[in-house]
């Protein structure tokens, strides 16, 4: 398992190569530079700022040391945010996209279940098909339409949670329920399914007839194997829910790292664009390599070689 | 003790027409209610998206003065109400319409293509070229694609072509790996053989045993596809990075709307509904054909 573990990590390095590449030279034919966009400067001053960071040198030299750079763990400065390294930004946003969208996709993963199994167990009946349409429900309306109508009950309307900002635990209630609610759809149904499948499986059969409370029937020998397909859809659901945090933020005003995204790029922060589209290349790849790992977990029949 | 008539046995007066799997399908297709309504309540928006614009006195860049923020109301001809332009907002919420729904085809047939192509080339060959074309695909599996889409956006200064090409460039990879997996699997499959023993030229037996074979899941999957597009297309218009005023679409009706939710809200409801219902409409639809063209269900 650890040479499993090591092999995808070197697996990796290409895919990191490819993502720094794609997007250095994707940011640098975008037509307009860092600095168009602040108070006029001389002429003289403009060029001292080009020259300081080095944009005056030919295209392959910079990108060879943005390269010579990255590998020693080093984002670069940011172009925009002028007294922070990349580092700086990213680390002080990060842990606050984190627990946004670590927590969305944990209530995802038990409410998501949870609603699937009830649904499967009682198959066909009235609360089968209203947990469908709540769960399609959360498919089909996309998270910047709910994000504003959550705003407008509970915030405008009720005054029960804040619009925006970000302090206490209060202030995540709407925004993890924004972003998680595609999420609880998508796993419900997942569930729904395959618990339906493993149900009528010999060994399921074999459990409740050898005497098991249906309980245990079911939360030991049915529910492992049919978390299966939802362990393979964690890898989507985290690349999901971090584009949905993008999203998330803007509306809410969070100051996370998926705000600073969108801003970065039509400001031509290349530095900072890079270091985030970097950073969640390796974030993905660490998650996926936890997905794999722990589906061998859940299903023996699984080796890694 | 009611004796049940047993119906008079009458020779079949026409020959018996054998059942293919499409009509197998569609006879199957038919039956899913869920999938059914959708196709209706599809086509009345596509329909609606395309005509209604021409029979509406208002164009969906008219700025009036006299009817700013108004109400829905029938009498006045504007059905949805006004924005805080005076722009009618019925007329609007369909010429979005057609904009979010031709980015859903263009994009997904750019993803089709390429999928296809990727993924029948890396199946038929195998080998080494299977090896390192899958491996591509694996490559671009982590890579953050909402961030690229986004710098194309700003790269290529939010051309609605080049949106259908970047959204339908960076949604292929499913469809190849399905598409190889469907090919891999059938060219070793009995009645594959069994027509090539029994003399079948190559070209008919991909015409008639693989292609017919493959299509299943990639309908299924296109239909999956569009409503995600539509979705991704919304997405960057709701940032600003999408489709720019005066033209619209969903996305961008839905961020004025929620700009407006406060004093206006019919300009957030009529867009969203919309648009809900349209991505309800391709996932009933695509569960349906799911359903009807797995012939393990029969």
């Amino acid at each position: 398992m650890l040479r499993f573990a090591a092999k995808r990590l070197i697996g990796a390095i290409p895919t990191l190569f490819l993502i720094v590449t794609f997007s250095f030279f994707l940011m640098r034919i975008a037509p307009g530079g860092p600095f168009d966009r602040e108070r006029i400067v001389p002429p003289e001053i403009e060029a001292r700022l080009i020259h300081a960071y080095h944009l005056d040198d030919p295209l392959w030299k910079q990108y060879l040391r943005y390269l010579g750079d990255l590998v020693q763990g080093d984002f670069g400065p940011s172009l925009k945010y002028k007294d922070f390294t990349v580092t700086e930004l990213i680390a002080e946003g990060f842990p606050v996209s984190m627990r946004l969208g670590g927590l969305a996709v944990l209530i995802a993963l038990l409410v998501g279940v949870s609603t699937g199994t009830i649904a499967a167990l009682r198959q066909n009946s009235g609360t089968d098909y209203t947990a469908m349409g709540v769960a399609m429900t959360g498919i089909i309306v996309p998270n910047f339409v709910m994000a504003p109508l959550l705003t407008l009950v509970f915030g405008l309307w009720l005054s029960w949670l804040p619009v925006g900002g970000w302090g206490g635990p209060i202030y995540m209630i709407l925004p993890v329920i924004a972003l998680s609610l595609y999420q609880i759809g998508f796993i419900a149904r997942l569930t729904r399914g395959s618990m339906i499948e493993v149900l009528r499986t010999n060994y399921v059969r074999t459990a409740r007839a050898k005497g098991l409370p249906e309980r245990v029937a079911i939360t030991r020998h049915a529910l492992k194997a049919a978390m299966l397909p939802v362990v393979s859809y964690l890898g989507p659901a985290i690349i999901n829910t971090i584009t949905g945090s993008v999203i998330i933020e803007q509306i809410f005003g969070i100051p996370g790292i998926g705000r600073y995204f969108v801003q970065a790029a039509l400001n031509r922060d290349y530095t900072l664009v890079m270091g985030v589209t970097v950073f969640y290349g390796v974030l993905i790849i660490l998650a996926n390599l936890a997905v794999d790992l722990i589906y061998g977990l859940l299903d023996p029949r699984i080796r890694y070689d | 003790m009611s004796v049940t008539a047993i119906p008079p046995v009458t020779a079949p007066s026409e020959e018996i027409k054998g059942r293919s799997l499409w009509s197998d399908a569609w006879r199957r297709l038919l039956h899913n209610k869920a999938a059914v309504v959708s196709i209706v309540l599809l086509a009345i928006i596509a329909l609606a998206s395309i005509f209604a614009p021409f029979f509406s006195p208002y164009s969906y860049d008219d700025v009036s003065w006299d009817f700013v923020s108004a109400r829905p109301d029938f009498a006045s001809g504007h059905y949805f109400g006004t924005d805080d332009n005076g722009r009618d907002l019925f007329v609007r919420v369909m010429y979005g319409g057609r904009v979010s729904l031709t980015v859903g085809l263009v994009a997904t047939l750019v993803s089709l293509l390429i999928g296809v192509v990727w993924g029948s080339t890396a199946g038929f060959i195998g080998g080494r070229i299977d090896g390192l074309l899958m491996r591509i695909v694996d490559i671009l599996y982590s890579v953050p694609f909402i961030f690229f889409v986004i710098m194309l956006t700003v790269v290529f200064g939010r051309a609605i072509v080049l949106i259908y090409v970047a959204i339908g460039a960076v949604s292929w990879l499913d469809m190849a790996r399905i598409v190889r997996g469907q090919t891999m699997s059938l060219k070793k499959r009995e009645f594959v053989e069994a027509a090539h023993a029994g003399g079948v030229k190559t070209a008919t037996v991909i015409r008639r045993h693989i292609i017919p074979n493959c299509l299943g899941p990639v309908i299924v999957y296109v239909t999956l596809t569009v409503p995600n597009v539509i979705l991704l297309e919304s997405f960057l218009s709701f940032l600003g990075l999408g489709v720019q005023e005066p033209q619209t679409s969903w996305g961008v009706l839905i961020s004025d709307g929620a700009r407006l939710m406060e004093t206006s809200p019919w300009a957030l409801i009529f867009p969203a509904t919309m648009l809900a219902i349209t991505l309800g409409c391709f996932n009933f639809i695509g569960d349906g054909l799911r359903d009807a063209l797995d012939p393990k269900d029969r």
